[in-house]
């Protein structure tokens, strides 16, 4: 049978995702600077306020931020089926999560109730409106994506994160007797393991072999993967209630995430495109530190109590600013500068001279910020051992987002001035 | 088995192999070689282009009646290619790297998210919707291709 509704419709209005794009790397800098200002007292421990305050800016206001402006880009390409009402959508995503973002952070910080409340139910509201627009489109994939499912499996963690964050939220500052120690440690695995990296999971399959021109991933792996490792995330969650050893799931969910690097670093050496670039750089890192962070997991187990938390602390280092920070950085070097092409070409074609992708985003510059950006890393992780390093890192994580949002705006300014160009050429 | 489907994602993938093989050639200055290999990469594209634009693609639109839909979006997307194309072409004839790479860096994105619509969701539909005249498409299609 044949979907008769299936039009093939062209990528939503490129100011969709761009919004989403653009914002991000200001909460990059806001979390540097937070580094600067609260330094040492950050390494203490995960729960630190300013360290939660920090997290939280990179989740909601980096990655989720990027992530929904990515899905909503995606779902026509590889679903077939286009989020409803791009623009209201963006505007319902993207105002709500930019206020939730930066509420929250600033909710840890003056541990203030009624802002903690108002912030998260900003974050929340906007995680709805996204939920819901996707869950509409991946109802009605046509496609035969291996990506699909796993989207949609990621979808589904952000929905728990989401209310788990909620909980949270009113746990900290309400009369709620709520388990806040549990939801406390779920919380992070569902955003962290379920929404970012299920979804990370289910992009690759779909662009490690385009960007690089790499043997398709294997279908048993497409197949069970991302259902597997859901699985687990359920019966871990279980673990926390139920008479269930916890370290089981555990294992699982880390060597399920051992095998996606390996197989995905795997592909890039099989690459038939030879010629390397940054995109490639920033996701053979990312898939190194994913091991890394797979190796580290089951290891703090085994530790005692004080040295556990500074390796936690390690694990989160190389988890989110790390593996997850990577690769949707390398992403939007790609992302970025195909869609201003393409928006520009598909409206001027043959009315004006239109840059290629590498004059959007020449190597140069990218490169560069790449540097900055495993250098800002390489102290970051050096200041969880020795926190007097902490103010130092944080100047070059500032350093590495002010590059990462000026190579951004630059693309962007490109696209524009290019635009208006055409637009005057047209009304001469 | 999905003959129809097969039949034309492995020419994406010989394609793929020559666009590789050219890139390369002309990231490290092998102008003759690039030209060549892109001369041999053009040429299997657009015998490609072809075979779904005269063959596929009216039978598609004649067996499910859909005509406005994805066979429409994907020749405005073979218009978009050609166009790189001859702009790959001039920037080769030049031998200017930075612009050839650039072109060629924007045409594998192009061409990539066109080639994953097409065989994750046109070949598919076309499978179906064509199941009884596979032979004969795919006859056509290989009569066009040593034709060309």
């Amino acid at each position: 049978m044949i979907p008769a509704g299936l039009s093939f419709e062209q990528a939503p209005p490129i100011s969709v995702p761009f919004r989403f794009f653009l914002t991000a790397p200001w909460f990059l800098l806001a979390a540097g600077l937070l580094l600067v200002f609260s330094g040492p007292e950050m390494m203490l421990s995960r729960h630190m306020p300013a360290t939660l305050a920090a997290t939280h800016l990179l989740t909601l206001g980096f990655t989720s931020m990027v992530m929904c402006g990515a899905l909503m880009q995606m779902l026509p390409v590889v679903a077939g089926s286009p989020v409803p009402f791009p623009r209201a959508v963006a505007w319902g995503v993207h105002v709500p999560l930019t206020l939730g973002a930066a509420g929250v952070a600033a909710a840890f910080l003056a541990d203030s109730g009624p802002l903690m409340h108002g912030a998260a139910g900003l974050a929340g509201a906007a995680f709805a409106v996204f939920i819901a627009a996707a869950a509409w489109g991946l109802a009605r994939v046509t496609s035969h994506s291996p990506s699909a499912p796993a989207m949609g499996l990621a979808t589904a963690a952000l929905l728990a994160t989401a209310a788990l964050g909620l909980a949270l939220g009113i746990a900290r500052y309400g009369g709620f007797a709520l388990p806040y120690g549990q939801l406390a440690s779920l919380h992070p695995l569902w955003g962290l393991y379920g929404w970012t990296t299920l979804l990370v999971i289910g992009v690759a399959y779909q662009v490690v072999p385009m960007f690089q021109l790499t043997p398709n991933y294997p279908p048993l792996l497409t197949r069970w993967l991302a259902g597997t490792l859901f699985l687990l995330l359920v019966l871990r969650t279980a673990a926390e209630f139920l008479p269930l050893p916890d370290w089981l799931p555990g294992l699982g969910l880390a060597a399920g995430a051992a095998v996606f690097a390996v197989t995905t670093l795997k592909l890039q050496a099989r690459r038939k495109r030879k010629i390397g670039d940054t995109t490639l750089l920033f996701w053979r890192i990312g898939m190194g530190l994913l091991l890394a962070a797979c190796a580290l997991w089951p290891a703090i187990l085994l530790l005692p109590e004080e040295a556990g938390e500074k390796a936690r602390l390690l694990l989160g280092v190389i988890a989110l600013p790390g593996f997850i920070l990577a690769v949707i950085n390398g992403m939007l070097y790609k992302i970025v500068p195909f869609l201003a092409w393409f928006h520009l070409q598909s409206r001027y074609a043959g009315q004006v001279t239109i840059p290629n992708m590498k004059q959007f985003q020449p190597d140069k510059p990218a490169r560069f910020q790449l540097g900055l950006y495993l250098a800002a890393l390489a102290l970051l992780a050096i200041a969880v051992f020795h926190p007097p390093l902490a103010r130092a890192a944080g100047l070059l994580w500032a350093a590495n987002a002010l590059a990462l949002g000026w190579n951004l705006v630059r693309a962007a300014h490109l696209y524009r001035r290019t635009a208006h160009v055409a637009l005057e050429k047209k009304s001469d | 088995m999905s003959r129809i489907s097969q039949y034309l994602t492995d020419e994406h993938h010989h394609c793929d192999d020559l666009f590789a093989q050219t890139e390369e050639a002309a990231s490290r200055g092998g102008w003759a070689e690039a030209k060549d290999g892109f001369g041999r990469f053009r040429r299997s594209t657009e015998a490609h282009f072809e075979m779904e634009e005269k063959v596929l693609f009216p039978a598609f639109e004649n067996a499910t009646g859909i005509s406005l839909g994805p066979t429409q979006v994907m020749r405005m997307e073979h218009r978009q290619m050609r166009e790189v194309f001859s702009q790959m072409a001039a920037a080769a004839q030049r031998q200017d790297a930075d612009e050839y790479l650039g072109l060629s860096e924007t045409l594998l994105m192009l061409m990539q998210q066109h080639n994953l619509k097409e065989e994750q969701i046109l070949y598919p539909m076309a499978d179906q919707a064509l199941a009884g005249q596979r032979e004969t498409l795919i006859g056509s299609m290989q009569a066009l291709a040593s034709g060309a």
